[in-house]
């Protein structure tokens, strides 16, 4: 056993603390070259992971970068960095410590590549920035040791494997690196483990005591949840209440537009002014670092939050957790809850508030699930390809290299252990030249080889790979502003489709404010404040997950146990007019409704996939629907459901629903739709195919830029056996198409559809009518449509075609 | 034919749902913006690698145009080319294929922005071309009538019952016509956009380009 320096000894016991087990056994296994801690939140896990450092750093003379600490948030590291220096300051340590992140000033920077700090704290993106630089060497020269905090966060993304790749870079250029992981409770922690490993050398599992069972229970309310919608205004009361009645409370919601929307109304309702904050993604940075402030000085008590808010931030004393909105995902929930209270003995607290009857049935399932254990997760894929383009690219942005060199680096990473030479090949292939069956303009391509090495041909080009490293898809977002005549000031950001569907005049949330859009400039949306009470347009896009495979079924089984006893009347009540209306989805059957609502044909199909599988569903749907010239005109999916409209009714579901016929139109209507289009996005900006950000980009606003669908198109027609493509088809499959939830349903109905004919909208199919993420069909009714729109529009203006 | 028949200072004209012009009296077909070469420029310039096929999806489309309207006279309406080098290094190929189109037809490269000056290949090459009562060139002048130009990429976004559409499209008021861009790798510039005002009339149409073009009034 490494004892402790008696420094850290009498520092702890200052402190009345003693050394958590887990944190022993990190020191003792400090020389592993992996380890991953599994710990709940609270139990000094960050501390667990840098105790070897501090006391190596304490206990020895070490020049130069020590330890790197990456976190999936800037908000993260800047957290730590906090943390960190209490400790040090406090035992007097000769340590340096700083933060580098997308938002470190560049003097700042360029001090930190010259001058390393001992630990230095930063995000995967910059990580990978740093190793671009031909000085990379130099700055990472003596490191010993890194850490991943919140390692499940990041294996859950692209992220995690572009973090790998820049690892085993490391690895190359500091061999004995230590690797040390830390995540929270996962149910696959092997599967952390082999992407943290440095392949071949082994990854320990270190898991700590999970501490005391959580207090968790849905939200009562004397109002009824609404039929539909995802707003939980309803809730806003009792919400309120319960803020009053804890120090601290962390309000998590699913999506951004939600949030805001909640935040709004819960200010309307908030007549004593109890300081409340809101903390979103798209929060322009000033914003969020002064909620940030405020929450660990203790002046808040209570911040309206979402994803961003998910990871081990200290937000001191948080004493209540409440998940507005379906969880979704009973893993993520888990670690929601483990949010509230940081005394590792004392259980936490969350309050769970559906915010439409339907959720009240999946919040319930969800209930059952923490209460089971029982946590679910989807299996890690390969490392993608997409990612290594990138990661050859920042390579060469380095310096030469030797293929064959490179191959074995990235093969150590745990996503591309068994990537053959092949594959490692044809992304590099395509970042030299393209990769494109017709080779043009060689003279001009990325990679040249000489003497066998390669190189950027043109050196200048780094600049334009450093602009554009990560693979976060926050793509077409538009910054938000103030006008310039009001100040200019930051507000933060929304998608260019919501933009693009504004008209100046419209008003929308953001950031808790009701602003007034103006106008588009050099890329920007102008807004001014308005003093209305009531957003015409409340909504901007945000994340949307999956209900998982176990709590969809866990949904499936509480509809049809017979036993509703523990969900609230009103609930209850609504099954029962839906049974009583239509009829309840069983799981071995699929229920279809189809039934006329304000002079469209409607389609509602109850798979119980998931979103991204009952998404796939639709497209599949209307592709064949419009072959069968029933005019679909579009789809939207929730987790349960895909409804369908169009001009005809769907009479005979049967032959669109065998597994064969579904699977062989796979191909066929994959290449046109726009969910791959979407994919292929995504993937060609990873890969360095199109650029998010250019030196010019600035200047010559959007006319210079076209659409990815046009490059998409004519790969598609051109050279359709291209590497994007090929990785594109991959992603869809796994990412947002999921065919394989879609073959588990139709295994699970066996060919039971049950379809029913009903004069109106049923309760279920209600809520789908607000759905966002409507999704166009392509096709003869779009000509209609704008046949007759157009024709409507040059009446009304007095004009004649 | 498949297009948006009107007229401008007197001539009989028809936008095309291809994004080409046509003038049947004169049988003369416009076309705008092709940027042909925009992949090897941008490789040149070490701006990304992009599929190297924008040249011959283009041409091929401009191709179909030809045989459709059998016309006799070509206006390439300035920035046919991504730049004048990117004119130099179409492959061999494509630089048969357009000698081929030009074969048997009056052809006229207006110079835009992109390609000023001459390029080495067959065709007449002019600054602007009137011809009565029309004008062609690259970009609109305000305060001129009977004028057909391009150079902004215009596209226009139209809100149906429940979904919007952004297609390019013509700008057409009683003094201009403003062309959408022809050329497969060319974005656009929205319709409602500031450059526009002072150059569209209050009672101008957008016509989407598209299977088949629809006219409406120019949203702003």
């Amino acid at each position: 056993m490494t004892t402790l320096p008696p420094l850290f000894i009498d520092w702890f016991a200052a402190r009345g603390w003693h050394i958590h087990p887990h944190q022993q056994a990190m020191l003792d296994r400090a020389d592993a070259p992996a380890q991953l801690l599994i710990a709940p939140t609270g139990g000094g896990k960050t501390l667990a992971g840098f105790l070897p450092t501090l006391v190596d750093l304490a206990t020895t003379d070490h020049d130069g970068l020590h330890t790197l600490y990456i976190s999936p948030l800037k908000a993260l590291a800047a957290d730590i960095k906090r943390n960190l220096t209490t400790p040090v300051s406090e035992m007097g340590l000769p340590i340096r410590i700083d933060d580098r992140t997308g938002d470190t000033p560049s003097s700042r920077k360029k001090r930190q590549r010259a001058d390393p700090p001992h630990i230095l704290l930063t995000t995967p993106e910059s990580l990978a920035l740093l190793t671009s630089y031909e000085d990379a060497h130099r700055t990472f020269a003596g490191l010993k040791r890194v850490v991943i905090d919140e390692i499940h966060a990041l294996a859950e993304s692209k992220r995690g494997d572009q973090l790998m790749l820049a690892l085993s870079r490391l690895q190359a250029l500091c061999p004995n690196l230590r690797r040390v992981g830390l995540s929270a409770t996962v149910e696959d922690p092997a599967a952390i483990a082999r992407l943290l490993a440095c392949h071949p050398d082994p990854c320990d599992i270190l898991q700590a005591d999970p501490g005391p069972e959580p207090d968790i229970a849905m939200l009562t309310t004397e109002e009824r949840p609404p039929w539909a919608g995802g707003g939980a205004a309803y809730a806003i009361p009792a919400v309120l209440d319960q803020v009053r009645r804890h120090r601290t409370t962390l309000i998590f919601h699913n999506t951004r537009a939600q949030a805001e929307i909640f935040f709004h109304n819960l200010w309307l309702a908030n007549e004593e002014s109890l300081p409340i904050g809101i903390h979103h993604g798209s929060l322009d940075r000033v914003q969020r670092e002064r909620v940030e402030a405020a929450m660990q000085q203790g002046l808040l008590r209570a911040i309206v939050c979402t994803g961003s808010l998910d990871l081990g931030i200290d937000w001191g004393d948080v004493d209540l957790v409440i998940q507005v909105g379906a969880p979704k995902n009973v893993k993520r929930l888990v670690q929601r809850i483990g949010r509230a209270n940081h005394n590792y003995n004392a259980p936490s607290k969350a309050l769970l508030v559906p915010a439409n009857r339907f959720e009240v049935v999946e919040c319930q399932a969800a209930l059952q699930a923490v209460r089971d254990h029982d946590l679910d997760g989807e299996p890690r894929g390969r490392g993608p390809q997409d990612v290594l383009c990138q990661h050859i690219l920042i390579r060469a942005c380095s310096g030469p290299f030797s293929a064959s060199d490179l191959y074995a680096e990235v093969t150590t990473a745990g996503g591309y252990a068994d990537l053959t030479r092949d594959e490692f090949d044809a992304c590099l292939n395509f970042c030299a030249t393209g990769g494109y069956a017709l080779r043009a303009y060689d003279q001009w391509q990325r990679l040249k080889q000489t003497d066998g090495l390669w190189h950027l041909r043109d050196p200048r080009s780094a600049r334009l790979i450093r602009m554009n490293i990560g693979t976060i898809q926050d793509t077409d977002l538009l910054k938000v502003r103030m006008q310039r005549s009001r100040g200019g000031k930051p507000l933060g950001e929304v998608e260019e489709a919501f933009a693009a569907s504004l008209t100046p005049g419209d008003t929308f949330l953001i950031g808790g404010e009701i602003v007034r859009y103006e106008g588009l400039r050099e890329m920007t949306v102008e807004v001014s404040r308005d003093r209305g009470r009531q957003p015409k347009i409340a909504v901007f896009g945000g994340t949307k997950f999956a209900t998982s495979t176990q709590l969809s079924q866990r949904i499936l089984s509480l509809l049809n146990g017979g036993d509703w006893s523990s969900l609230p009347a009103h609930t209850a009540d609504w099954l029962r007019l839906q049974a009583e209306m239509s009829r309840l989805p069983k799981s071995g059957e699929l229920l279809i409704e189809s039934f006329p609502h304000e002079g469209r044909e409607h389609a509602c199909i109850y798979g119980f996939a998931g979103r991204n599988a009952q998404q796939t569903l639709g497209l599949i749907l209307t592709k064949r629907m419009e072959e069968l010239g029933l005019h679909p005109l579009g789809f939207v999916s929730t987790d349960y459901a895909t409804l369908i409209w169009g001009l005809d009714p769907l009479t005979d579901p049967g032959p669109l629903f065998e597994l064969s016929a579904l699977r062989d139109g796979l191909d066929r209507w994959l290449a046109g739709n726009q969910l791959m289009k979407r994919t292929f996005r995504a993937s060609a900006t990873i890969a360095g195919l199109i650029q998010r950000n250019t030196p010019s980009a600035k200047k010559s606003g959007r006319q210079a830029t076209f659409s990815s669908d046009i490059l998409y198109d004519t790969l598609a027609k051109y050279d359709p056996d291209h590497l994007l493509l090929q990785i594109t088809r991959t992603e869809a499959m796994r990412g947002l198409i999921d065919f394989g939830r879609i073959e588990e349903m139709i295994t699970r109905i066996d060919g039971r559809i049950d379809l029913l004919r009903l004069p109106r909208v049923t309760p279920f199919a209600a809520p789908l009518f607000l759905e966002h993420g409507r999704m166009p069909v392509e096709g003869a009714a779009q000509e209609r449509l704008l046949a007759e729109e157009t024709e409507r529009l040059m009446a009304a203006a007095g004009l004649s075609t | 034919m498949n297009g948006h028949d009107f007229s401008l200072a007197g001539a009989p004209l028809v936008a095309l749902g291809s994004g080409a012009l046509y003038w049947p009296a004169e049988g003369l077909l416009c076309i705008s913006d092709l940027h042909l070469g925009k992949a090897e420029r941008r490789a040149r310039l070490g701006d990304g690698y992009l599929p190297p096929y924008e040249t011959q999806d283009t041409l091929s489309r401009l191709e179909d145009d030809l045989r459709l309207t059998e016309a006799t006279t070509v206006i390439c309406l300035g920035d046919s080319f991504d730049d004048r080098a990117a004119a130099d290094a179409l492959r061999d190929e494509e630089k048969l294929w357009i000698a081929a189109l030009q074969a048997g037809r009056r052809w006229v490269w207006i110079e835009g922005n992109h390609d000023p000056g001459p390029v080495e290949l067959g065709g007449t090459h002019l600054a602007e071309l009137p011809l009565p009562p029309l004008t062609f060139r690259h970009i609109a002048k305000p305060g001129q009538s009977g004028e057909i130009s391009g150079h902004y990429h215009p596209k226009t976004t139209l809100r149906t019952r429940g979904r919007a559409i952004t297609r390019p499209a013509f700008l057409i008021d009683a003094d201009r016509v403003i062309m959408p861009a022809y050329g497969t790798y060319t974005g656009g510039l929205r319709s409602n956009d500031r450059a526009f005002a002072p150059l569209m009339r209050d009672e101008a149409i957008a016509v989407l380009t598209g299977p088949v073009p629809h006219a409406v009034p120019l949203p702003r």
